[in-house]
Parts: C-alpha cells; structure tokens; sequence
C-alpha cells in the first residue's frame, strides 16, 4: 500500500512536470484544449494538463500561443495570456532566447486581435526597452484601443512639453491628436488643452451622443415590475399612438431635443419626479453603410435598449452610480435607417441620493469614435 | 435553489490533485482576509511598535495599481493582488519574497466583467486566499484565478461569463474563504447572486445556492457547530447556516440582516455579527440563540475582533469600542482621527489599527485603555494589516509595507 502511495506520489510529480525533457508536441491540440474551456469550469481539467505541456515547449511557441488568441473566447484568452507570461519568465529565468523580431512582426499585423497585439507588444517591450520609441509612433490609428492609447498618450506629454511655433500649430497639434484619441480621459485632456486655446470642442457630437428623442410614459413599475412587464412601444413604434398610462391617463410620444452637455436626458425634468414608473425614449438614424456598432448608454436607473427591434442590453440596477459607456449594447448598424429605443426605469425610493432619473446614449463603434449617422426622428404634433 | 454536481473521476484529474495534497501551515501565515480563520487575530510575537515612512521598514516594493485586499502569506511567499490599467482594466496577482520583498512573479488577467464602482472601492477588493501551495484571486470583475506558489497557472474562470448579469455598478468585495479543498465564494449583487463551492482543485463547481439580489460586501465566515463545519454569510435575508461540503441550508437568522459592510466574526462556539444591532449568537441545531445585542457597538467598515473575552470594533469614523464579549458591556471607548476602512488586527497584545490617511494607532489589548503608540505612513490605506515573520503588513494604495526590523 506504502509502495503504491509512494509510486502514484512520483507519478503526480512527473505528470506535473509536464513534457519529457526534449519532446515537442503539436501546438495545436494542446491550444485546442485550452481554448475550449467552457462554462462553470468545464474542461478546465484538460486544459491545466495542455497548459502545462504548451508552457513546457518554451519560446518557440509564443507566436502560436499569441495566435491562438484571435478568436478564443474572453476566458480562453486569459488562460493564454498566463501561458504567455509564463513562458517568457521561464525563459528570461533558464537564459531562452525570446524572438523580438517575431514578436514585433506580430505586432504589426494589425488581422491579429487587439489583445494578443498588445500582449505581444508588452513582452517586446521586456526584451526591448526602446519598442515603446520606435513603434508607439505608428499605432496612432491602431485597432488595438491599448496600444492606441499609448500611441497618444506619449505623443501628448510630448506636445504638451514641447513648444511650437504659433499658437495655431499648437491648436492643429491637438486637433489632429483629438481624431485620434477614443479613451474620454484622454479625449477630454485634449479638449481641455484646446479650450486653454480658445477652441471649443463639441463633445457632444463628437462621442456620437443622441440629443433628439421622443419620449413616452409614465408606464408602471411599482416594485419594478416595469422592468420586465411589455409596454406597447416595446412591440413597435407609432409617434402617432396613443397608450393607458401608469394611472390609466392617456400617453403620448413627444419630442424631446436635449441641450444638456453630453445628450443627458433628465427625466425629472421633462416628465416629472415621478417614482415607479417608465420612460421610453425612441430616436431614428441613417447610415449610409452597414457596420456593427455599440449603443453605450449612462443611467442610474434599470435600463434595456433596442436596435431595430431586438434587444441588444439590459440592466436590472438602480441607483449605484451613473457614468458614461457604462452600459454596452453590440448590434449591426443597418445601411438605410435604424431605430433605437431605450427604455428607463425609476423606482420607489426615497432615499435623497436615488432620485435621479437620466438616461445618456451614444452610438459609437468598438473603440468609443463616433459612428456617423444622421438623425431622423419623426417630429410629433 | 440547491445545485449539486457529481465528481467525473479522469486521469487528468489525478494528476491535478496530486499537487493539492495538504501541507503543514506555518502558524505565521496569513492565508486569508484578516488572517488565519478571517478572525484579525494573529500569534506572531514581537511585532513593531513604532514605525514611519524611514524607520524600521524592513521593506517596501511597489505596486502597479490600487487594491483593498490584504496580503497573503504562506511559505515564504506574500501575494497581493492589484488592478491596473485605463478603467481597471487589468487584474493583477503578485508575488514577493517575504523575507526581501524581492517580486518573484506578476500575472494579469483582464477583466471580463464591468468595472465601475464606487471611488472609494476598485476592483482589487476580495482579498485572496492561500492553502500555501497555491493562490486563489477573486476579483470584482468577477475574474477567478488560481496559481501555484511558482506563478504557474492552474485553473481560471469568468464568473461574469458564466452568469452574467453577475456584478454592481458600486463594486463587489466579499473575500473567498477555504473550508478543506472547497472554495467558498460569495457573490451578492445587483444580478444573479450566490453562494458556490468551487472545487479548488479545479475550479469546477461543487454546489452553488440562491442568495438574494442584493449588494452585500459581506465576507463568508467558517464556524464549527454541534462538532461540524458551517459556512456563514450575512445577507439581506439575514444571517444563514450552509453545509461547506453540500452547499445544504442548516439555519437561518431572518433578524440578522447585514447592514453595514463589515463581516462576522467567531470566537469560542459564538458568532458575533454586525447588523443593525451588533448581535452576539450561539448556533445550534436550530435556529441560534440570541445571547446579546448592542446597537452601540455597530461598525461601518470595519469587521471585529474577539479575543479572550473581549470584543474589539472601530467604526469608520475612528470610534474604538472594547466590550464584553459575554455581556456586550462597553468597557472602554476611545476616540481616533477617522477615516477608517481597514479591520483592525490583533497580535502580540497589541491592538494595531490604521485610519485612511496611513495613521497607525497601537493600542494596548485588553480591558483598559492604554495608547501605546501613534505611527505615520504618508500614503492612502484602506486595506487591513495583517503580521507574518515578526512584521506588520501594510498594503497602500501604491505599495506594500513590511513594517519590522531588518532580518540579516
């Protein structure tokens, strides 16, 4: 029995160990492993033992590693992100050579996933401290919103620091960064710079934020029940329609332009401080192509929105903190017109910080730029 | 709702338990929130008594990003984890030497849950857990990981892409605990919410219960009842009772609602629970018996300690009670400059506690008030101490502190 124990001891130790020493296996079965954990833990038994066994091959297998990320799921690519992080401490740790000039060759292949490019980048950039100078330069229009970001930043603390000739070199310095920029941190830094300048950036417009509407309600949601009950606009919309209200009244849609900065909308407001009701807010655009897109609302209060009739978001939440894009609904833009609902939830409490009753939108593509459209919102006798 | 999941025996399975096989702790280790057992209280004698930001800092290293969890430390290792980059991001797990401070290892995850949250709060909130063979990282994002003590990833899961209506636009912070090889995680929010036991081997689920809908920054608690283990949490439906192993009800307290973000605390067969009414129970085989209650003694943040017959709690506003832990009589009240975030720790007869501002107040332990000393750490710290290898153990919201004297 001890011998059995003792044999079954060195043979966990071996297994854990991982490959024989010298023996390279295919990548691809192993990354397949990986890449197929699925929910609640499923296959993580295999993919821990292919982990072990694609980390034990060293270097020469990070492009593939780095590859594989392209299309894995958000949690596949965080187990591959370990085993590249692995492999290049074990590496620097046993003396490995790690290829820089794969990795910057893979970094420059902008069909490659943001993450794994960006990934690549910061193990470049461990074996090469000069990366950031000699490719942050060309990454300005990066699809890469991380190495984007870094691609600004430095050229802003540059031309910040720096001097130019004429305040209006300084002026088409930071206008050309604005059209860069897509992180609001930075995009707000920039117009602040401008506004030192004298030039006024609409904001507005330039994060895509809806400002026409039209609106209808209230519609019950005494103990949220709204969140989940159909309203009528939920199954179309008729600007012409007429609805029972909350208290059985009559509601109509109406206009509603807002000039609040950032298209806020503020429900108290337009339609009254009222407590467990809803608020549908509808608009119309056009896109003169086809091409998916985020609807990236703010609200403090429960929130679902459509896209042409199918729901792309909802949230359940009220009163926990109200900030731009925190809420992202993906759907496809449709060449011709497109119509966006949301619908916005208040509800009974009387807490003083759980009154706020707003709702923000913007249309905008994967990395926050505005999408350009063009509103056509039916306007309402 | 009660789920329950069979075990598949694989080979591959054998070789993952293999590793997991128990080792001896050292009694110094630090392997969870506030501790060892989550209690605050440490054995670790000759701890410091003075410090500042250059005297008697054994070491101090650098952290990537902001963080409210404590250190863990077993086998020589400190862990401490992170979050980083534009909105949070990044999740990061770190790993130093505790005797150097020298960073052995840094992994990072991205988030694949939402990241805002209260200003006061981040991502890095639930404080890791150790068995010291291994760390398990919860995140606010909803980013589960476990790494052996080499860095070496063993198992990662999305929680958030599991479930995901999963998180709260405030930030979730509940800490995970470890009743043998099952992980205990809590997560109460504004989406699904529950109460899972995670095989820590594999991160696979054992069982996972129903909690309610509701924010709860409230840490799982592991008591003995009746000669059996339970898990206690604190939610809006009160103070329950499970089954570590089975995720089974046992009791449940209705009364006991959580109403601040402190957690519950256990000391010699009795909970002590802040609620509405700082509450000290005994469990049963039923429903627990309420043995006193002190609406005087309810902390904010802070979770309390009880040791050798004494309750210790400071409120966020630097109210520090002692009371009896038999009778819930306040003996003693002592006012410090607030504000404060991080529980206090106990060791060495000492009462060690630490407002937002890096203050760090010594206190005597004990049924008399004695101020031993007051310290100053020029830097933001929410996160509990903790002591291991003679020091104390500062985490900042820029780095982490080994408070004690130089080793040779």
């Amino acid at each position: 029995m001890r011998s059995m124990m003792i044999q079954a001891i060195l043979c966990g130790i071996f297994l854990s160990a991982g490959v024989a020493d010298g023996v390279a296996q295919d990548t691809g079965p192993l990354l397949q492993r990986i890449k197929s954990v699925g929910k609640e833990g499923a296959g993580n038994i295999e993919a821990a033992k292919a982990w072990k066994d694609l980390v034990a091959q060293g270097p020469t297998v990070l492009p593939d590693v780095l590859g594989a990320m392209d299309d894995a799921s958000p949690t596949a690519i965080n187990w591959l992100r370990a085993a590249v992080e692995a492999i290049q401490d074990k590496a620097s740790a046993q003396g490995q050579k790690v290829s820089a000039d794969k990795l910057e060759s893979f970094i420059k292949e902008t069909r490659h996933a943001g993450k794994s490019r960006r990934l690549a980048y910061e193990c470049l950039v461990r074996l090469d401290p000069s990366t950031p100078e000699r490719l942050l330069p060309k990454l300005l229009d990066d699809p890469s919103s991380e190495l984007r970001r870094d691609a600004v930043a430095v050229k802003l603390e540059r031309g910040l620091k720096g001097t130019f000739a004429t305040s209006a070199a300084r002026t088409e310095f930071l206008k050309d960064l604005l059209q860069h920029a897509r992180d609001r941190d930075q995009v707000n830094s920039i117009s602040d710079e401008l506004k030192k300048l004298g030039v006024e950036i609409d904001l507005t417009a330039h994060y895509g934020f809806v400002t026409r509407w039209l609106l209808v309600g209230p519609f019950d949601n005494s103990r949220g029940v709204g969140f989940s009950n159909v309203y009528p606009p939920e199954k179309g919309v008729d600007p012409k329609a007429s609805y029972a209200g909350k208290a059985g009244e009559t509601v109509r849609w109406r206009d509603h332009t807002t000039a609040r900065p950032l298209g806020l909308v503020d429900l108290n407001e337009v339609v009254g401080k009222l407590h467990g009701t809803v608020v549908y807010g509808y608009t119309a655009v056009t896109s003169e192509s086809e091409r998916p897109i985020e609807l990236r609302a703010a609200s403090n209060n429960a929130v679902r929105i459509w896209l042409n009739g199918k729901e792309i978001y909802f949230r359940e939440e009220y009163h926990h903190g109200m900030e731009i894009d925190q809420h992202v609904g993906k759907g496809i833009l449709k060449a011709g017109r497109n119509e966006i609902l949301i619908k916005v939830c208040q509800n009974e409490q009387t807490d003083s910080w759980a009154q706020q009753w707003s709702f923000q939108l913007r249309i905008c593509d994967a990395l926050g730029a505005a999408v350009p459209v063009v509103n056509v919102t039916e306007k309402v006798k | 709702m009660f789920f329950a999941r069979e075990h598949v025996m694989n080979p591959y399975r054998i070789a993952l338990i293999l590793p997991f096989l128990a080792i001896p702790l050292h009694a110094e280790d630090v392997t969870q929130f506030r501790g060892p057992n989550g209690l605050g209280i440490s054995k670790e004698t000759n701890l410091p008594l003075t410090w500042s930001a250059t005297d008697n800092i054994r070491w101090k290293a650098e952290l990537p990003g902001r963080g409210l969890a404590n250190p863990v430390i077993a086998d020589g290792r400190v862990y401490v984890t992170a979050t980083g980059a534009y909105q949070q991001k990044r999740q990061i797990v770190l790993c130093f030497d505790l005797k150097t401070g020298r960073k052995l290892w840094e992994r990072q995850v991205w988030a694949t849950g939402g990241t805002q949250c209260h200003p006061k709060t981040n991502m890095a909130a639930p404080t890791p857990i150790t068995d010291g063979r291994h760390v398990y990282a919860l995140f606010a994002t909803g980013d589960l990981v476990c790494y052996d003590k080499a860095g070496d990833l063993v198992w990662y899961r999305s929680l958030v892409g599991d479930y995901p209506t999963v998180g709260n636009n405030v930030g979730m912070a509940a800490s995970p605990t470890l009743h043998e090889d099952t992980l205990l995680i809590s997560l109460e929010n504004a989406g699904e919410s529950f109460l899972a036991g995670i095989d820590k081997r594999t991160g696979e689920n054992r069982w996972r219960v129903q909690r309610p809908r509701d924010i709860n920054w409230v840490s799982p608690l592991v008591i003995q009842n009746q000669g059996k283990a339970e898990v206690v949490v604190q939610g809006s439906d009160g103070m329950t009772a499970y089954d570590p192993a089975n995720g089974e009800k046992k009791w449940n307290a209705p009364k006991l609602r959580s109403g601040t973000y402190a957690s519950p605390t256990y000391a010699d067969g009795v909970v002590y629970a802040p609620s509405d009414k700082f509450t000290a129970l005994r469990p049963s085989a039923g429903e627990p018996e309420v043995l006193w209650q002190q609406i005087k003694l309810r902390p904010n943040y802070c979770s309390p300690i009880v040791h050798q017959g004494l309750v210790y709690i400071v409120n966020g506003n630097g109210i520090v009670n002692c009371a009896s832990a038999k009778s819930g009589e306040i003996l003693w009240t002592h006012r410090l400059d607030g504000p404060f975030a991080a529980s206090p720790l106990l060791g060495d007869g000492k009462l060690y506690l630490v407002n937002e501002k890096g203050v760090g107040t010594v206190l005597a332990a004990g049924d008399q008030l004695k101020v031993l000393a007051t310290n100053m750490l020029d830097d933001t710290i929410l996160a509990t101490p903790v002591a291991s290898d003679g020091a104390i153990f500062f985490r900042s919201d820029a780095a982490i502190y080994c408070i004690g004297e130089k080793k040779k």
